[in-house]
């Protein structure tokens, strides 16, 4: 297959290309050179500035800090769950509830969160006035509070899903049921087997996904604005502000500001194998001593009762947008609205109408070009036997580490002054960059799992490598492509930044236009487009499950 | 790798330096009919804040208007700032795009306009006044319609409709009479109400104006606001202002920890009782937030009889615009009496008209006095004395001190 060679480079292009290009273009006017501003000569000057800017070191640190403790407890969450209920019917059931989960935007479950936590929230009308005696909300500050707290709970109920599933894919190239089994033989508790014995490996493989969440808290935008502090707000925040100040000379602080995210986000990496270093002492010393836990009755239930919280929290917020989106009145601390209108739904739909078309297709097309990317790149390496090492994949992994904001801004310098920001194929391009590994990582486990001995049957019946490929392969992994294909679609229609820095405002997704409206603050606007953003995604995975059951429905064997 | 981000770093800022390209002729709105025949096809990128769904709606029934009228495309690109559009067309300007820029029209105002009128970056000469529905403008009983934050408009911008800052409560949870008269009252009032009144956190224009309004309460000699500020006596001159804001802030809500992200958020914040008293530009905003159910029915207005701040908001045409004959139809369109009506009724917007009532027909004057301003909108006498805006310099002044002071305070 021709096609085949050149996909890889391709793929790393398409990947590693923007990614360069981006820094460069934030490098460069971070030490003073953007000509098209007047800066022709290298400085320290926007260091300078940056250095002295109120409260800029504590943004960096609350950013740092939220991303460590985000990853931390989401990844606990996640451990103690599969370590205590592995293989139980509970926890089938709760996989397939925590599936969808991953569909589910960042910005629409943060404001999903917002509406349930806050102190005029779900929860607080919930036990108002009858118990609480409150006829007004508490004046207290939860959502915004300069902790970052509640900016980490939404971020960690958000992370979990993902992380999870990411565990998911790695568990079948294990020997799990075995290995637990001898665990459980010598004495050791459910959860004690599950650490000492099949952790180890497992976290080997999943260690560039716990990367990816890291540099992801550590940069996030959209989710520290609805929920994120305010006096002063994360770094990436302040980034974003930098980057729109109508004085220009503040692009070159921007610009120094992104490179200071890029080391904020660094460092979080470091910090993170150090406590790497801690969990493995954590592991390794009661295991040097033959500790058995054999009593992990409690530690199992918190771990459920944790699981089960993060998926009610972000199922509810989700109901919540969609009540909002049909309420009329709806004073605190009325439990449900006091009337319901279809009013904002009418009102929006016919102006929802350009940007779910941008939606559609921006989606569609960088999904079409990642599943085809990824599938020439698998055969490829099926052809060579090569690429399956760590470097390739940390190079799949690298538009997910580096963090967005650092290498966006310069992408969108560098767009603009080639005169292509906001046009199609430059927000296809864009939106690739992150589609693409994504939809590599979910294609690529069940891809190189699937039996190579078909291959073999197909040659020995005389078929092509293509015809192979078309005939057996593709319709036999169709499940898996299709799942595949609907993550990608789901990572587009999530995409806020490069939306709106490449979109530059001629093209607007559903997402970028719900950040938009959020800055309007009506709860029952943010309603109608969350709702909207969350269904979107939720449509392809269904559609990924419905077609193949569709397709093969005369294939017994092919069938669920 | 070295070698080769050097090399991407010489591609970038090649890409960075782009050559200007050559102007096109501007259209002449002197001669309509030529404007209108110009503008048949265009699509005409309107930059517009897009925080308000009922803004919103009105601005894409102009579009359909328009479209169905003279054939001129309207998308409107939401910003949730307008400085954003403003900085748009000052990188075009540095880039050396003096044509075929991306905004075609900005709805802005104050201290927007000051900074694109200062570096030239609106089209221009006079174009407001040759505007067909400019005979039906009222600048001569509006000076803020010739002056916008004491800067001459010059016929830079066209009119779209007036502004003054209104208080709104809830009648059913605190009285009308309780309700201070004057900033200073509204301070003693947080006093005796700890933590139910903020401001949207600057530089959100409604919290800036709330800056304004008590610093044009409190500064010692008034007469300094209409000028740029002096840097000798600055410090003094804004102390009565932070020394007012540093006893308020302890009393907001949130112990001003947190603010509300701007107006439409605190109409949320008046419903679910948790500030009492909340503030807008827009008089009828109470009875337009009635009719969609978003404020019960018990929700009113007063001002300070002290007065409180009056301006007019804008459009302008950027001086690169691509469409510059179809922001001139849509300007024109804007201030025509059908689209001035509309969008002053309290259902659609409840934005304050610009046009002088006397100088319609009686049938377009119909539908201005056929308006049903709603329960909580007070009518024009009781509206109270009109502030004229400060000089735009404060405005950038004091926000700037402000996240001095108060940006980092947790």
């Amino acid at each position: 297959m021709r096609l085949a060679r050149i996909a890889p480079p391709l793929t790393l292009l398409v990947l590693v290309g923007p990614l360069a290009f981006g820094l460069a273009g934030t490098l460069l006017p971070a030490f003073g050179y953007l000509p098209s501003l007047g800066g022709t000569r290298f400085s320290l000057d926007a260091f300078h500035l940056l250095a002295g800017t109120p409260g800029i070191v504590r943004s960096a640190a609350t950013s740092i800090l939220a991303g460590l403790v985000t990853t931390l407890l989401a990844l606990l969450c996640v451990v103690a769950f599969a370590a205590g209920h592995l293989d139980s019917p509970l926890f089938l059931r709760m996989r397939r509830l925590i599936s969808p989960l991953l569909a589910v935007p960042h910005a629409a479950a943060a404001f999903g969160f917002a509406f349930l936590v806050a102190p005029s929230g779900l929860m607080m009308r919930l036990v108002s006035p009858w118990l609480t005696g409150l006829d007004r909300p508490p004046d207290v500050l939860i959502v915004h509070d300069p902790m970052a707290i509640t900016m980490v709970a939404g971020l960690v109920i958000k992370e979990i899903p993902f992380l999870f599933l990411v565990m998911m894919a790695a568990l079948p190239q294990l020997r799990h049921k075995e290995t637990l089994q001898l665990g459980r033989c010598l004495g050791y508790g459910r959860v004690a087997s599950f650490i000492f014995l099949l952790w180890p490996q497992i976290y080997a493989q999943m260690r560039l996904a716990v990367f990816a969440v890291l540099a992801y808290a550590t940069s996030v935008v959209d989710v520290a604005v609805i929920l994120g502090p305010q006096l002063p707000p994360t770094l990436p925040v302040r980034l974003i502000e930098w980057m729109n100040d109508p004085e220009l000379q503040t692009r070159y602080l921007a610009s120094a500001g992104a490179l200071l995210q890029l080391v904020a986000t660094f460092a979080a990496l470091l910090g993170w194998l150090g406590i790497e270093r801690i969990g493995g002492l954590l592991v390794s010393l009661p295991s040097g001593r033959g500790l058995r836990f054999r009593h992990d009755r409690p530690a199992r239930h918190a771990a459920l009762a944790a699981m089960a919280l993060s998926a009610l929290m972000v199922f509810g917020g989700i109901a919540m947008l969609g009540l909002w989106s049909l309420a009329g009145l709806w004073q605190f601390p009325k439990a449900l609205p006091s009337a319901f209108t279809l009013d904002r739904w009418s009102a929006a739909l016919p102006r929802i109408l350009d940007p779910l078309v941008t939606t559609l297709w921006v989606a569609g097309i960088s999904t079409a070009i990642a599943v085809v990317l990824t599938i020439l790149c698998l055969e490829r390496e099926l052809e060579t036997g090569r690429g399956q090492g760590g470097r390739s994949l940390m190079l799949i992994y690298l538009p997910l580490i580096v963090p967005q904001i650092s290498f966006m801004f310069g992408l969108q310098v560098l767009a603009i002054a080639a005169g292509v920001e906001g046009t199609a194929a430059s927000l296809v391009l864009a939106h690739l960059v992150f589609v693409l590994p994504y939809v590599f990582l979910s294609l690529s486990d069940p891809w190189r799992a699937h039996d190579r001995r078909y291959d073999a049957i197909a040659a020995g019946l005389g078929m092509s490598r293509t015809r192979a490929l078309m005939r057996v392969r593709l319709p036999m992994l169709a499940r898996a492509i299709l799942t595949a294909a609907a993550v990608g679609f789901a990572v587009s229609v999530g995409q806020y930044l490069p939306t709106v820095l490449i979109g530059a405002g001629r093209l607007t997704t559903v997402t970028s236009e719900a950040v938009a409206l959020a800055a309007g603050g009506n709860g029952r606007v943010i309603g109608v487009y969350g709702f909207l953003q969350t269904v979107l995604p939720f449509l392809a995975f269904a559609i990924a499950t419905a077609v193949p059951n569709l397709l093969f429905r005369h294939r017994r064997g092919l069938r669920l | 790798m070295r070698g080769l981000l050097l090399t991407m770093g010489a591609i970038a800022a090649a890409g960075l330096s782009l050559a200007p390209m050559a102007r096109a002729a501007d259209p002449n709105p002197s001669d309509w009919q030529s404007v209108l025949d110009q503008a048949k096809g265009e699509t005409v990128y309107f930059n517009a804040w897009g925080g308000s769904e009922n803004i919103n709606a009105y601005i894409d029934w102009a579009g359909q208007r328009l479209k169905e009228q003279f054939g001129v495309t309207v998308v409107h690109v939401k910003l949730d700032d307008t400085a954003n559009a403003v900085a748009k067309v000052v990188a075009e300007k540095a880039a050396g795009r003096d044509d075929g820029g991306s905004v075609d029209l900005i709805w802005i105002n104050g201290e927007n306009f000051a900074s694109m009128k200062q570096q030239e970056l609106l089209f221009s000469p006079d174009w407001t006044t040759a505007l067909p529905n400019w005979a039906f403008v009222d600048y001569e009983s509006m000076p803020t319609i010739l002056t916008d934050f004491t800067i001459p408009t010059d016929g830079l911008e066209s009119p779209w409709g007036g502004a003054k800052l209104v208080f709104f409560h809830d009648s059913a949870r605190t009285p009308e009479d309780t309700m201070p008269d004057s900033a200073s009252e509204l301070l003693a009032w947080a006093e005796r109400n700890p933590g139910r009144f903020s401001y949207p956190q600057p530089p959100d224009f409604i919290g800036s104006s709330f800056l304004k309004q008590v610093l044009s309460e409190v500064i010692v000699d008034k007469s300094k606001l209409t000028k740029p500020v002096d840097d000798a006596t600055f410090e003094a001159d804004v102390a009565p202002l932070f020394a007012y804001l540093d006893s308020l802030h302890p009393l907001l809500w949130r112990g001003g920890k947190a603010y509300p992200q701007n107006y439409p958020d605190m109409k949320q914040k008046l419903a679910d009782g948790e500030l009492d008293i909340i503030f807008a530009f827009n008089p009828s905003e109470a009875s337009a937030a009635i009719k969609t159910g978003e404020l019960p029915d018990t929700v009113r207005s007063f001002t300070f009889s002290g007065g409180t701040l009056a301006n007019t908001h804008f459009v302008a045409i950027p001086y690169n615009a691509k469409a510059k004959a179809g922001a001139l139809v849509l300007a024109n369109f804007l201030i025509s009496p059908e689209a001035q009506a509309r969008k002053q009724d309290p259902a659609v917007w409840g934005d304050p008209t610009v046009l002088s009532l006397s100088k319609l027909d009686p049938s377009d004057r119909a539908a201005f006095e056929a308006l049903d301003l709603g329960v909580a909108t007070l009518t024009p006498d009781k509206l109270g004395p009109a502030l004229d805006e400060p000089h735009p310099d404060w405005m950038e002044r004091i926000e700037g001190e402000w996240r001095k002071r108060y940006g980092v305070a947790n």
